[in-house]
């Protein structure tokens, strides 16, 4: 029984296997392109002043963007195909007309979304180092960091889109959740220019917590003690969204 | 277990949905090697029992044990030994032909090596050999069908569930079904089957039980049941305008019902060629037909003519 979820995961493997062109080539092209344009471009305007950030700002932005990244991948893998294997394909309910068990197919789900954040995460990983903005050698573990931010948003996305009813539910978590996030958890700029209100919201949402410890990260400067607030952060947005997950799976799959 | 005790027993078995009543106490058991059928109306409670034979859906009290196993406690151990053909289909369509019955027979733990010759042997089995490496989107109903009982018998299970297999294809493709269940019939495997088509259950189905809003009214073999609830044969008298008005005992002892529909006119008998000239001088109806009668009059009977949604 200990290798059902790895049953289910790979149809999510076959099945990425017929778009893993594309998805590479934007994977690699997304942060050439982002990094080129913030850190060449508008970066030559932000470093001009009185340099407040303490790095260029190419090294300031390029950690945020990944961990904002794994956010997006990890929400959209753990949305729109929950939606459709229960819906549209019906895969899971093929799983489920097999050995393998609810808690299976949503662990399995949740490996590829994994997997996914993994390979984007390390090619963008190799993306900035391209572009000389790792400052420290244990920038080697925002990958399992990544891995960690993409099951934070993963887990509950995934017990969303069980759910949902209908697919506007999903569109909604996007133009409303997922957007405003990236663009306001710290990816382009320090939380301290913010409102105090606004601030606060900030920091309570899980991709800020993210978004500074890959920061720290890559620039070298991250302590033990930040290290673990933020991780029991994530871990805990993770684990809560695990139970959600197969709370709702279990309401919409098991009738 | 021993030699005689049933595949499948169900004892009191009840499912509901909320307020609503699926199944509804019902009793059956399925012996190894037979084909058994459910076969009712749509919202019957078939699809709902076939789902818990399946072990996807709990049972709401009662008892059932599948292959000596008991459902909520052996789920992952009964669905290893069980073929499931959905209603709907649960192929996925951007996947090949081949790949669909090899990831379905992942989900089992077969290996891959092990998978590639059972796929072949599948897909020749339900001719669609010519099609294996072809996506799935583009094929017909029918195909798709023979496909999912392909993907059904990838791990050569012992019970086959079938709910409403040939639902929406077209003769041919019926045909193409019927003939592939058949012979899995003469392999051994056991077959349940839900249908709504009587001539379905007629040609598949070795005993069958009648279900009607969630309980089940007749069972028995479809000979037994049409011997037992209807006559031999039936006299339809067709009509060009309106059926005239007829007494019950209209033609005295030698039919045993009479059903008047708008335009026809069906006579139960068990000498139809008897009943005909007496039939044309009473009634003038445009035509006569004598047929043998079916699990269909036992069926309409049974649970009336009014449409059920």
């Amino acid at each position: 029984m200990a290798t059902y979820p790895l049953r289910a995961y790979e149809y999510w493997v076959a099945s990425y296997r017929r778009v893993w062109r594309g998805s590479v080539v934007s994977s690699v092209l997304n942060p050439v392109l982002y990094l080129t344009a913030l850190g060449v471009g508008l970066g030559k305007l932000v470093n001009k002043g009185s340099h407040p950030l303490g790095v260029s700002y190419v090294a300031y932005v390029a950690p945020g963007m990944l961990a904002a990244v794994a956010m997006q991948i990890a929400a959209f893998e753990s949305s729109w195909p929950v939606m459709a294997a229960i819906r549209w394909t019906r895969q899971y309910q093929a799983m489920l007309a097999t050995p393998l068990r609810v808690r299976d197919v949503m662990t399995g789900h949740m490996l590829y979304v994994a997997t996914r954040v993994a390979g984007a995460c390390a090619i963008y990983l190799a993306v900035l180092a391209a572009f000389g903005t790792l400052h420290s050698a244990l920038a080697v573990l925002v990958l399992p960091l990544a891995v960690l931010i993409g099951l934070a948003f993963g887990a509950p996305i995934a017990a969303l889109a069980a759910w949902a009813p209908k697919d506007n539910v999903l569109s909604s978590l996007f133009r409303f959740g997922i957007t405003p996030l990236f663009l306001f958890s710290g990816t382009f700029f320090p939380l301290t220019r913010l409102p105090a209100g606004l601030r606060d919201l900030a920091y309570a949402t899980p991709l800020w917590h993210g978004v500074d410890l890959c920061r720290h990260l890559t620039l070298g400067t991250a302590t033990l003690g930040m290290a673990v607030v933020h991780v029991a952060y994530l871990l805990a947005f993770a684990a809560i969204g695990v139970a959600l997950a197969l709370r709702s799976y279990t309401r919409t799959l098991v009738r | 277990m021993s030699a005689h005790a049933p595949l499948i027993h169900a004892r009191g078995l009840v499912k509901t949905f909320g307020s609503l009543t699926a199944v509804d106490a019902i009793d059956f058991d399925v012996q190894k090697g037979e084909a058994f059928g459910f076969l009712g109306p749509n919202g019957a409670g078939k699809s709902s029992t076939m789902r818990m034979i399946g072990c996807v859906s709990p049972v709401t009290a009662g008892t059932l044990t599948i292959l000596g196993l008991d459902p909520g406690r052996d789920g992952p151990a009964i669905r290893a030994r069980l073929g499931v053909v959905p209603q709907l289909d649960t192929l996925d369509n951007e996947l090949t032909v081949r790949e669909n019955v090899i990831i379905y027979g992942r989900y089992f733990g077969l290996s891959r090596k092990e998978l590639r010759g059972r796929a072949d042997q599948l897909l020749e089995f339900v001719q669609l050999t010519e099609r294996a490496n072809d996506p799935v989107e583009p094929l017909s109903g029918g195909m798709k069908r023979r496909l999912t009982i392909a993907r059904s018998l990838v791990n050569e299970p012992e019970v086959l569930l079938l709910d409403e297999p040939t639902t929406g294809l077209d003769p041919q493709a019926r045909h193409a079904v019927w003939d592939r269940l058949f012979r899995l019939k003469q392999q051994g495997v056991t077959l349940v089957l839900t249908t709504h088509y009587m001539d379905e259950a007629e040609q598949l189905c070795d005993r069958l039980v009648i279900m009607d809003r969630g309980k089940i009214a007749e069972e028995g073999s479809p000979l037994e049941l049409i011997r037992r609830l209807s006559s031999r044969e039936v006299v339809e008298l067709r009509f060009s305008g309106e059926a005239p008005a007829l007494e019950a005992d209209a033609f005295g002892g030698h039919v045993s019902r009479i059903d008047v529909l708008p335009d026809r006119i069906l006579l139960y008998t068990d000498d139809g060629d008897a009943l005909v000239p007496v039939a044309h001088e009473r009634l003038h109806p445009q035509s006569v037909l004598v047929r043998r009668s079916t699990l269909e009059d036992v069926f309409l009977r049974l649970t009336g003519r009014t449409l059920i949604d």
